[in-house]
């Protein structure tokens, strides 16, 4: 009897860690707010969106991943120039944990990149960069033999060379946030984020600034940048309450970046939805306005080359 | 010492079931649900978790301007059926899948790029249960080349 009632006292402690071992940042829930009426009229910025931010619950931040970022880049009419990529002859130089996330994160940026570009040679080299860099980080079979053939065999085929870079990406990704590397994890999409931004920057040359897909972009990250510094914070202390230096120090180099940022104004309207049924994809039809002076152009690709070296050196 | 022993057997055997569960999410979301964004393709990233009935999460994202978005969310047995909502900064539900059967996924492309917010909530299937059920849960996104 005792040891029925034990095993059941046993059962309900494991229950209670299995909870809290899956759910780490917890607060209580919040009343839920009604819709406002839509006025595509009216700019917030679009950080307001935390305002009602519940830690509570389980929240995930989503960045661009390395082969989203390579999307957005060549949909905005970027050219290719392969100068621009981290020399492949860097891979061996990445020894510490902090480097080779960040690197990791970067040579996936630029196998997508290449590879969105159908540089089939390149896209395999990229390939093999990237896969000793999560062997080098024990991350098990996110990139085989296997998976090296595949690409090979199908480098004409641009789908499943982007199905391959997404599955390798997925494979490495999961792998760091099931076995209690979030906060590698974090880092890795931070360099392949850092890499995006620095491939756009580079990329805008001397063109104006006017009427500039790729600029209205790289501005446009000051979205995403707001989920980098949330999703950095998050990870700054692990579950036993200790300082992760790595993103401390990250979060501390990132200032020049944000300092730039603030220069740069997004704002964005409320959003009307306009279902399609003969499609089937909904519009979401608004407005977005982005200031962003020569200057403040100036300074953030500054900011961003002068972070990029360092992560690659 | 009789009694420690089958209790720290029955720790082992649970720490065990929650590995397996934590790589049948990693499982689940490769192999189920990042199905349902076919033919969109897959952004690469990894956001799945284990929840338990009732509960809810949060997943914040930047989506651009110009590009087609597909949003899977899916739930491994028993919890077939997450509910999920898409929200604006200014706290408008843009979609609800509620209201569309319990969809898995929704497609949509954007005229501006907006930041927006997808909350998950794990419906209670059964209140009389003496556990509440927990499995996992994914969301994954898919977009189209243009």
């Amino acid at each position: 009897m005792y040891l029925k009632n034990f095993t059941i006292r046993v059962f309900h402690a494991f229950l209670l860690f299995l909870l809290f071992a899956a759910f780490p940042a917890c607060k209580s829930d919040k009343s839920k707010e009604k819709g406002k009426e839509v006025s595509l009229d009216e700019f917030i910025s679009g950080e307001d969106i935390f305002d009602d931010i519940d830690k509570a619950k389980k929240i995930f931040y989503s960045l661009p991943s390395p082969l989203e970022t390579a999307m957005l880049i060549k949909s905005a009419g970027a050219d290719y120039n392969e100068q621009l990529l981290n020399p492949l002859g860097n891979v061996e130089k990445y020894t510490t944990n902090k480097s080779m996330a960040l690197n990791l994160g970067i040579y996936t940026t630029d196998l997508s990149f290449c590879s969105l570009f159908d540089q089939t040679q390149t896209s395999l080299n990229y390939m093999d960069a990237t896969r000793k860099l999560a062997e080098g980080m024990d991350i098990k079979d996110a990139i085989d033999e296997e998976t090296m053939i595949r690409l090979e065999e199908n480098l004409n085929n641009r789908d499943v060379v982007m199905d391959i870079i997404s599955e390798t990406f997925l494979n490495s990704s999961s792998y760091l946030k099931e076995n209690e590397r979030q906060a590698v994890a974090a880092i890795v999409l931070v360099g392949g984020w850092i890499e995006g931004l620095y491939l756009a920057t580079q990329l805008v040359g001397d063109k104006s600034l006017e009427e500039n897909k790729l600029v209205d972009r790289i501005a446009e990250q000051k979205l995403s940048f707001s989920i980098v510094d949330r999703m950095l914070e998050d990870n700054k202390v692990n579950e036993k309450g200790e300082q992760n230096v790595d993103i401390v120090n990250l979060m501390n180099e990132l200032q020049g970046l944000r300092t730039a940022y603030s220069k740069i104004i997004v704002q964005t309207s409320a959003v009307k939805v306009e279902p399609n049924e003969q499609t089937n994809v909904t519009t979401l039809k608004s407005q977005t306005k982005i200031t962003v002076s020569p200057e403040a152009f100036s300074d953030l690709r500054n900011a961003v080359n002068s972070l990029r070296t360092n992560f690659i050196l | 010492m009789k009694r420690t022993i089958p209790a720290l057997l029955l720790l082992a055997a649970l720490l065990a079931v929650n590995f397996t569960v934590h790589a049948q999410c990693k499982g689940f979301a490769k192999k189920i649900c990042k199905q349902e964004l076919t033919p969109y393709i897959h952004d690469g990233n990894y956001h799945a978790a284990i929840l338990t009935e009732g509960e809810e999460a949060e997943l914040y994202k930047t989506f651009y301007s110009g590009q087609n978005y597909r949003i899977a969310v899916c739930g491994a047995e028993p919890l077939t059926k997450i509910e999920f909502q898409v929200v604006d900064a200014y706290k408008n539900i843009l979609y609800d899948n509620r209201d569309h059967n319990s969809a898995l996924s929704w497609d949509f492309k954007l005229e501006s790029s907006q930041q927006l917010k997808i909350i998950i909530k794990v419906p209670v299937t059964n209140k009389q249960a003496e556990y509440p059920f927990s499995s996992c849960v994914a969301i994954m996104f898919g977009f189209k080349e243009k």
